[in-house]
């Protein structure tokens, strides 16, 4: 009789790394409801476009560097950034921003650094902020939310969106619009109750935003899934979210025309529900550690705040994600746990260091 | 209920520990042949004591224990040694060992024993020799020699002692029946182990709430006897020592400390059973209670199994289906190690014999990427980070390795166990953890040699320094001898010079009787190396190896030919000088 020699342990929890991805791509679900309730068929056509790009390039890079395309492609590994990108980009942008920010994503931010696993930065952030940077006027162009759209008009149709993506179609008069954080940036001069009640996208908004605050409750919900079957710690995501409202209470300024914005406005407004349950989660680029993921979310929450309240751009989720991707490995060799038996965390470095 | 504390990390692997308890310990028939290594503990392997041929008795000694840490063998039954050879025994590597065998003569006869039934009027060392002497070493995995942890001579007196009930590992019910079956022995055995300790205050029996009927079983026996049974929920692996000390003390064992430093012993229920066996009953350790389990085998139960038990004799008496196996795992399935052959023997660490079936326990998936999703830092009971030790493992960054504590790391597999990339991350481990201990050797080695060379250069550059000054005197002192002949003789001539060498080459020239002297040393040199050589073969031709025995010959024919060559040229010198001295007197 003769037996396999195999290592310990032999036992294997169900979990897998597909059935990962494919979690994740349900609990975008919500969010990608609600894109598609108040902004139409756009967020869709993304995806769809976004995904078949992806895969495709994909395949043809793992086939480059000879390796078993089927297996890798298994893992849902880019049909999740794919997905991620489509939900990122504005409703109904031509299909050659969609093609050439997933391009950009997979082939250059995945690929070329080694794949799945080793790349520093996350992939579909690259991909935003290269189109952000390359084409900000298609970038920037967002469609109004449902509740304010003019009388007699409503979102295009499913052929006429096709029609706006690849034929370059113009969408009717009144159907793109500044999104609430742009319009907000840009009331400047206003105290903020002037603008929540001057300001539709404000004045008829349920706490945050008209749209958006239910796409960012969708995203909350979708995260909230997430962390109930553990396939991320809670440390990130409530880091990001609660330096985001620490932030803009410190500098809330009591509503005066200086202000930034309210905790809620920041909260439920432009990415950052999505950011913090789907892009800073993304373990590949974020630091490893539970209290590292404290420090990188952060991290990224005050760049957000940050960036939105004093740069150039509305909103900053891609840029702070990617500056935080940059310090996660500076901050992974200060973020040891106490292992058992130790008194003291140690530091990563610290054999290098007293070399 | 006594309070517990809560570890990090651990997982919930399925149970699977119903199948073996259905049936209460039942015995196997004795195998023909039984297979005893003489390493089954960690320590020295014991040292053989009987001959092949040699008729033995159940019980009687067949192997010495060697130094301190170390434990004898005993024949499990009686019969005939039938061969002293190495065989492959159950090891992770598949590698072969050292092993006596047992032909059985199916009568089972004891050998004369008698246990104490007073062991309270003892003192402790000798009931620590007796368990030393039964050959009893640690059962629930490691084999460490149970007397060890029982002599006296700790740093601090032991104040908890804490007896293991844990069997966290899925499958494995060797302790649990044993509880249910033998609790009254099992808490004599505490007893004898309180005895030895000095009745320490604390006396802690821990074990899982999945084992109802093991905690109620022992319930009654414990009832005014100090000892308390605690019990805490079930969590892979909480019967790691380390892990186990935590949950019911609070406390951490420091990083590369043994419990006794912190005033604690730690047993394994197992052990406990045997312990009382030895004292009261007389009895060395030469079976243990083994699950069989697994879908493979048409009937899973645990059997009183003798030491040597070859696992084919178990699995031929448990309709084994070798088709349906998917492997064959001797220990639980996360830290049991893969049998390659089931002619490997049961030793005293083997608490069970796992054969899955393929939708049990299926082939592993091909590893994926690694994509840090810390699933395994959760699963940690050492709050490491597995994802990290993985990729500095991967880079042989060993000081990464040493600062994220891979040493800390118990091999317990939830890591493994989690990964949704099916990563083998133990086995890296391993690897890694080996790879610096073989490191850390050849520093140590590589730092002697250096302070050897180090030392050597300082000599050579002493001696030629002190070369140096004497030539430097030599100069002078001739000089100055030039100088005075030169005054006296007012100019030296070419002759004188001529003269004054041929006088300094005779003065260094070594006589005649010095050179026969130094040819006579040689000789004796040799005749002293030409006699050991001999002795040496005398010595080994009893029980060294050929190769051994070729090598020795060739030292010993190569001292006879240099005495034979100083002989010649010892003759040669004396015939050499004959003829000049005649040619003298002429």
């Amino acid at each position: 009789m003769a037996f396999k020699q195999i290592t310990s342990p032999h036992a294997h929890a169900a979990q897998n790394t597909t059935k990962v991805m494919q979690l994740l791509l349900w609990a975008t679900v919500p969010g990608l409801a609600a894109l598609t309730i108040q902004f139409g068929w756009g967020s869709l056509i993304n995806i769809v476009l976004a995904v078949v790009t992806s895969v495709i390039c994909e395949a043809a890079i793992i086939k480059l560097r000879k390796r078993p395309v089927a297996f890798y492609l298994r893992d849902y590994s880019a049909a999740v950034t794919a997905v991620l990108l489509g939900l990122a980009l504005p409703p109904l942008a031509p299909w050659w921003v969609v093609v050439v920010g997933s391009m950009f994503s997979i082939v250059i931010a995945k690929q070329l650094y080694g794949g799945l696993g080793y790349n520093p930065f996350n992939p579909a952030m690259v991909g935003y902020v290269v189109l952000l940077i390359s084409f900000p006027i298609q970038m920037t162009t967002w469609i109004t939310p449902l509740a304010l759209l003019p009388e007699g008009v409503s979102h295009p149709g499913i052929v006429e969106s096709l029609g706006i993506v690849f034929a370059g179609y113009s969408p009717a008069d009144g159907v793109t619009g500044a999104t609430p954080l742009d319009s907000f940036k840009h009331s400047s001069g206003l105290v903020v109750d002037q603008i929540y009640q001057n300001d539709p996208l404000f004045s008829q908004a349920a706490f945050a935003g008209v749209g958006w605050e239910w796409v960012n409750l969708g995203f909350l919900a979708g995260g909230i899934v997430l962390l109930a079957t553990r396939i991320f710690t809670w440390h990130g995501p409530v880091a990001m979210l609660a330096a985001i409202a620490l932030m803009s209470i410190i500098f809330w300024d009591g509503g005066s025309s200086e202000s930034p914005g309210s905790p809620l406005m920041h909260l439920f407004s432009g990415a950052s529900m999505m950011g913090a349950f789907f892009i800073l989660t993304d373990p590949v680029s974020s630091a490893v550690s539970n209290r590292g993921r404290l420090v990188y979310g952060a991290l990224i929450g005050v760049l957000v705040y940050i960036i939105r309240a004093w740069g150039n751009y509305p909103d900053a989720v891609a840029f702070a994600v990617l500056l935080a991707n940059f310090a996660a490995p500076f901050i992974d060799n200060y973020t040891l746990p106490r292992t058992y038996g130790h008194t003291d965390r140690r530091r990563a470095t610290e054999k290098e260091e007293d070399a | 209920m006594t309070k517990t504390w809560v570890t990090p990390g651990g997982v919930h692997p399925p149970e699977n520990k119903h199948q073996s308890l259905t049936l209460p310990i039942g015995a196997l028939p004795i195998p023909e042949k039984l297979l005893v290594p003489l390493s089954q503990h960690i320590g020295a392997p014991a040292n053989t004591c009987v001959k092949v041929g040699q008729k033995v008795l159940k019980g009687q000694k067949i192997a010495d224990a060697t130094g301190s840490v170390s434990v004898p063998m005993h024949a499990p039954t009686s019969g005939t040694i039938s061969a002293i050879e190495d065989r492959p025994i159950a090891h992770s590597s598949g590698m072969s060992a050292p092993c006596i065998e047992i032909t059985s003569d199916g009568k089972d006869n004891w050998i004369d024993h008698e246990g104490i039934a007073d062991f309270e009027h003892s003192s402790p060392q000798i009931l620590t020799k007796i368990i030393a002497d039964a050959g009893i070493a640690g059962m629930g995995g490691a084999g460490f020699p149970s007397a060890i942890k029982l002599s006296p001579g700790h740093q601090r007196p032991i104040d908890t002692l804490i007896i293991n009930a844990t069997e966290c590992e899925p499958y494995i019910t060797a302790d649990d029946s044993a509880i249910r079956e033998r609790a009254a022995e099992i808490i004599e055995g505490i007893g004898i182990l309180s005895h030895i300790l000095g009745n320490p205050s604390n006396i802690l029996i821990g074990i899982e709430d999945n084992k109802p009927e093991a905690i109620a079983a022992l319930q009654p026996h414990v009832a005014d006897s100090g000892i308390s049974v605690v019990s805490f929920p079930t969590k892979y692996p909480s019967g790691g020592e380390k892990q186990l000390i935590f949950i019911l003390t609070g406390k951490e064992l420091p990083s590369g400390t043994l419990p006794a430093e912190a005033g604690m012993v730690c047993i394994n229920i197992g052990t406990t059973y045997a312990i009382k066996r030895a004292v009261v009953n007389g009895e060395p350790l030469i079976s243990r209670v083994t699950t069989m389990t697994g879908n493979a085998c048409g009937i899973n139960r645990n059997y009183e199994t003798l030491i040597g038990t070859p696992v084919s004799h178990m699995l031929a008496h448990s309709e084994f289906n070798e088709a349906a196996c998917s492997r064959l795992v001797m220990g639980g399935p996360m830290m049991g190690f893969s049998l390659t052959s089931a002619d490997v023997p049961v030793v005293k660490t083997t608490n069970c014999i796992l054969a899955p079936s393929y939708s049990e326990i299926p082939d592993d998936e091909p590893a994926q990427p690694c994509i840090r999703c810390g699933m395994c830092a959760e699963a940690c009971p050492a709050s490491l980070l597995p994802q990290q030790l993985f990729w500095y493992s991967q880079a042989e960054d060993h000081d990464r390795l040493e600062a994220h504590n891979l040493f800390d790391c118990i091999e317990c597999g939830a890591c493994s166990y989690v990964c949704p990339s099916n990563i083998p991350l133990v086995q890296h481990y391993r690897h890694s953890k080996g790879e610096i201990l073989k490191a850390r050797e050849e520093k140590v080695k590589s730092d002697h040699a250096r302070e050897r060379f180090e030392f050597h250069q300082q000599r050579m550059e002493q001696a030629e320094k002190d070369k140096e000054a004497k030539r430097a005197a030599r100069r002078e002192a001739a000089e100055k001898a030039k100088a005075s002949t030169a005054a006296a003789t007012g100019a030296g001539s070419a002759a004188d010079i001529i003269t004054a060498a041929q006088a300094r080459a005779a003065a260094k020239k070594v006589s005649p009787e010095q050179q026969q002297a130094k040819f006579e040393r040689s000789i004796a040199g040799a005749e002293m190396r030409v006699q050991m050589a001999t002795e040496k073969l005398a010595e080994a031709a009893a029980d060294q190896t050929d190769e051994q025995k070729n090598i020795l010959t060739a030292a010993l024919n190569g001292a006879k030919q240099k005495l034979e060559q100083a002989q010649t040229r010892l003759a040669d010198h004396i015939e050499q000088h004959k003829e000049l001295d005649s040619e003298q007197v002429k």
